[in-house]
C-alpha cells in the first residue's frame, strides 16, 4: 500500500434539504475550509485536489470540476474528478490517499458533494438509454427485492430493519450535522409510515440531502495535529449483468473486506474493529452488510442488530454518526464515512464518540452492489 | 518513481456517426485487442474515463464495466474526465508497488447527442450556462485573444486531415475548403469533427513491462494542471497549466521526436506548441490528432496511446503526449515517454 498517509482535517457542512444559502461551489468551499481549518492549513499549503460526486445528472452540471476548481483553490494544481457511483466518497477517499501513498504529493484536499435540492435524484436515476430499459424508479426500487431476497434466506423477522432506522436516528440526535433529527424517534413512528417499496417503510430510506464533505490526507513527513492512520485501502467491482451473482452479499464487497483486513492486519472485524461506518441507506442493510464484511455468520447478521450490539453502547457501534439513514449528500454519502471513521479514532467524534475508538472502517457501495470502496484508520502509526 | 510504461494500445475504427453499438459492443473489442497483446487477462488496477452526458443516462461506466470480464471482481475506480486521466490514476496505483500492471481506457459516443449544447452544461450552472454560451463560441473567443493567422490554422487542418486519411483508426476528411463561419474566426473545419470511439492501454511497471514488450513506450514525468474556470481570470494567449505540466513532466529535458496533441481547434495546436516550447524538428500529431477524429474522453487517451505507438514500433525515441479538458484548454495533462 505504499507510503504511510493520515487524515489530519476533516471539515463537513450541516447537512438539510435545501441549502439555498450557498452555490454549489459555496457548498464545497464550506467543507473544504473546515478541513483545512482542523489541519492548520490553507489553499496554498495543498499539493492536489480530488473530488467526487455521483451522477452529474443530480445537479445538471456536466463535469463540475472545471467550476469548482477555482472554489477550491485548485488553479494552478493537478485535480481529479472521480466516480464510481454510491461509491464515489469512499472512492475519493482512496484516490486521494493513493496520491500519498504512491509518493506523488505530501498534502491533498478530497471533497465530495451533493446538492440535490438542484435537481431530482430519483428521475435522475431512472433515466436509461432507449434499449436498456429500466422496470424500476430510483435506487429504493432497485434494492427492496434484494432485502426481500435477504429477509426469506435468513429468516429475519419483519421488525429487524425498524430497529436500524430508529437507532441510526437516535444516534443522528447526538451529530450536530446529522440532517434528519427526529426527537422520540420509535418503532411505532417508524412503522406508522408509508410503504414506498415493499419492505421498505418512508422511515426506513435515507433523505435527500445538500451537503458537503472535505479531508485533508498528508504524507507522514507533513503530519500535524491528531493523525487517524489509514491502515488499509481497497476497491473492488464486479459486473452488473452476471448471471450468478450474488446482489444480496456480493463477492466484490467481500474481497474488498478481505484485502482491507489483510492490509489491517484484522482477522477477527467483530473483535478488532471499534467503530464502523458503514454504507446503509435502506434499514436493512445493516443486517446485510453485517454479514457481507464478516461481523456476523451468514444468516446472523439480523441477530446481532436485534441484540443491540450495533448500537452506540453496543460492542460494535455501527453508524455513530447516525449513518447515510440520517444523512444523505449522495456523492458525499461515502467521504463522509470514511470522513467519521477518521474522526473517531482522532477522537474528536463529540456527543457521538465512542469511547476508547482505536481502528474504525470506512465503507461505501454503489451501482446495483457491485462497487465497494473502504478503508480502516487507526490511531497508531501502522 | 518506479519505472511504468505503455506496453500495449488499441483503439476502434472511430465512426462520425452512430453505428448502433452500446458501450459495452463499442469497448469491448480494444479491451480483447490489448488482452491478446499483452498476454494478460487480469490486472492488478483497472481506470476508466466517461461522460454520463454524452449518454444522456446516469452511470454509463456501469454497463462498460460488464465488457472486462471483472470477475473475481476486480480492483477497479472510473473518472469522469477524458482517460487521460484514468491513465494517470492508474500510474499513481502503480507507485504504490504492490501490483504491476493495470488496464486503462476509455469511450465516448459524440453522435448522439448536441455535443456543443452539452459542453455548455460544464459552464459555472449559475453565472455562465444561462447565457447559452456554447463550446465553439468559447474556443473562438480563445482563437480571436490569440490572433492566429487563417493560413496557418488552414495549414494545420491540411495536414491534420491528411495524415488521418492515412490513419486507418480515424476520420476520412476532405481537405479544408469554404469561407463559412461556424462562429468567427473559425471555420467549421477548424472544429474537431463528430466522432464515436474507444480505446485502451495496457501500463506495466519495471520486469514485467521489459517481459511483455519488445520496445516499451516508458512514461519518464506525467503531470497535469487546472486553470481558472472564468474566462476573465485568464490570459487566453497562452495555456499557463500546460507550460507548469509540460515542466513537471520534463518535456523540455531531451528532444521531442514527435508530439501528440489534444487540440479540438486548430488554434489550439499554436498555444500548446508554444506553451511546452516543442523543438522546430518535433512531428506534430502524425495521428490526425483531434480535428481527424475526436472520441470525447477518449480521445486524450488517444494522444498518449499514438505517443507510446511511435516508441512501441520503433520510429521514434522520445514523444510527448498531451490532454485536456474544460473550456479553452482549462485543464492539461502531460506525458513523456522514452523508449
Amino acid at each position: 500500500m505504499g507510503n504511510r498517509c493520515a487524515v489530519i482535517g476533516v471539515g463537513q457542512t450541516r447537512y438539510q434539504t435545501k441549502r439555498r444559502d450557498v452555490s454549489i461551489a459555496g457548498l464545497v468551499r464550506e467543507a473544504a475550509l473546515r478541513a483545512l481549518e482542523d489541519a492548520g492549513l490553507t489553499f496554498k499549503d495543498i499539493d492536489a485536489v480530488v473530488i467526487g460526486k455521483a451522477p452529474d445528472l443530480f445537479e445538471g452540471v456536466m463535469m463540475p470540476e472545471a467550476y469548482l476548481a477555482d472554489a477550491l483553490g485548485a488553479a494552478g494544481k493537478p485535480m481529479t474528478r472521480v466516480h464510481t457511483a454510491g461509491s464515489v466518497g469512499g472512492s475519493t477517499a482512496l484516490v486521494g490517499a493513493s496520491l500519498i501513498q504512491g509518493g506523488v504529493h505530501d498534502r491533498v484536499l478530497v471533497v465530495a458533494f451533493e446538492k440535490q435540492s438542484e435537481s431530482n435524484a430519483t428521475w435522475a436515476l431512472s433515466t436509461h438509454l432507449p434499449f436498456s430499459a429500466s422496470l424500476v424508479v430510483g435506487a429504493g426500487g432497485y434494492f427492496a427485492p434484494h432485502i426481500r431476497e435477504y429477509m426469506r434466506r435468513s429468516g429475519a423477522p419483519d421488525h429487524i430493519g425498524t430497529l436500524v432506522a430508529v437507532k441510526d436516528r437516535q444516534n443522528a440526535l447526538k451529530n450536530p450535522y446529522a440532517h434528519l433529527k427526529i426527537p422520540g424517534i420509535n418503532r411505532q413512528m417508524v412503522e406508522s409510515t408509508p410503504m414506498l417499496w415493499e419492505p421498505i417503510r418512508y422511515l426506513e430510506t435515507c433523505p435527500s440531502s445538500d451537503g458537503a464533505c472535505a479531508m485533508v490526507l498528508a504524507s507522514e513527513d507533513k503530519v500535524t495535529g491528531t493523525p487517524a492512520w489509514v491502515h488499509g485501502t481497497a476497491m473492488r467491482s464486479e459486473p452488473m449483468a452476471r448471471a450468478d451473482r450474488d446482489t444480496v452479499s456480493p463477492q466484490a464487497g467481500k474481497d474488498c473486506a478481505a484485502d482491507v483486513y489483510r492490509q489491517a492486519g484484522i482477522t477477527d472485524p467483530r473483535r478488532e474493529i471499534d467503530v464502523a461506518e458503514v454504507y446503509v441507506p435502506f434499514s436493512w442493510y445493516e443486517p446485510m452488510w453485517l454479514e457481507n464484511l464478516g461481523f456476523a455468520a451468514e444468516g446472523e447478521g439480523w441477530k446481532v442488530t436485534e441484540a443491540g450490539s450495533t448500537a452506540l453502547d453496543g460492542d460494535i457501534p455501527w453508524n455513530a454518526s447516525g449513518g447515510v439513514l440520517s444523512s444523505n449528500p449522495i456523492g458525499a454519502s461515502g467521504l463522509i464515512r470514511f470522513a467519521e471513521a477518521a474522526q473517531q479514532v482522532r477522537g474528536m467524534a463529540g456527543e457521538h464518540q465512542v469511547d476508547g475508538a482505536r481502528t474504525a472502517l470506512g465503507h461505501a457501495y454503489g451501482g446495483g452492489a457491485q462497487f465497494f470502496a473502504m478503508w480502516i484508520v487507526g490511531a497508531h502509526k501502522p | 518513481m518506479r519505472e511504468v510504461a505503455v506496453i500495449a494500445f488499441a483503439q476502434t475504427r472511430h465512426t462520425d456517426h452512430d453505428e448502433g453499438l452500446i458501450d459495452f459492443e463499442l469497448i469491448h473489442p480494444v479491451i480483447q485487442e490489448v488482452k491478446e497483446r499483452t498476454g494478460l487477462s487480469r490486472f492488478g488496477f483497472t481506470c476508466s474515463g466517461s461522460c454520463d452526458y454524452l449518454a444522456g443516462a446516469p452511470f454509463s461506466f456501469v454497463s462498460a464495466l460488464d465488457s472486462l470480464g471483472a470477475w473475481p471482481p476486480i480492483s477497479e475506480s472510473h473518472v469522469e474526465m477524458d482517460a487521460a486521466w484514468a491513465l494517470y490514476e492508474a500510474w499513481v496505483r502503480l507507485q504504490h508497488g504492490d501490483v504491476d500492471s493495470a488496464l486503462v481506457y476509455g469511450f465516448g459516443k459524440t453522435s448522439m447527442g448536441d455535443l456543443r449544447e452539452i459542453m455548455t452544461l460544464q459552464l459555472d450552472p449559475y453565472y455562465l450556462a444561462p447565457l447559452g454560451l456554447d463550446q465553439v463560441s468559447f474556443a473562438a473567443l480563445q482563437a480571436n485573444a490569440y490572433g492566429a493567422g487563417r493560413a496557418e490554422l488552414d495549414e494545420i487542418v491540411r495536414r491534420s486531415r491528411a495524415d488521418g486519411r492515412s490513419n486507418p483508426h480515424a476520420l476520412d476528411l476532405d481537405d479544408p475548403a469554404g469561407d463559412e463561419f461556424e462562429v468567427a474566426p473559425l471555420r467549421p473545419y477548424d472544429v474537431a469533427p463528430i466522432t464515436d470511439g474507444a480505446a485502451a492501454i495496457v501500463l506495466a511497471a519495471g520486469d514485467l513491462a521489459r517481459e511483455l514488450a519488445e520496445r516499451p513506450a516508458w512514461i519518464m514525468g506525467i503531470a497535469h494542471r487546472i486553470e481558472p474556470h472564468y474566462l476573465g481570470m485568464r490570459d487566453l494567449r497562452r495555456s499557463p497549466s500546460t507550460e507548469a505540466a509540460g515542466r513537471a513532466a520534463g518535456v523540455g529535458k531531451g528532444p521531442v521526436d514527435v508530439a501528440e496533441l489534444h487540440a479540438q481547434f486548430s488554434h489550439e495546436e499554436l498555444i500548446l506548441r508554444e506553451a511546452l516550447e516543442l523543438p522546430a524538428g518535433t512531428v506534430v500529431n502524425p495521428s490526425g490528432g483531434a480535428l481527424a477524429a475526436n472520441p470525447v474522453m477518449a480521445t486524450g487517451l488517444i494522444r498518449i496511446g499514438e505517443a507510446a505507438s511511435r516508441i512501441l514500433d520503433g520510429g521514434a525515441g522520445r514523444t510527448v503526449a498531451h490532454a485536456t479538458s474544460g473550456p479553452c484548454l482549462q485543464h492539461n495533462l502531460v506525458t513523456v515517454l522514452e523508449a
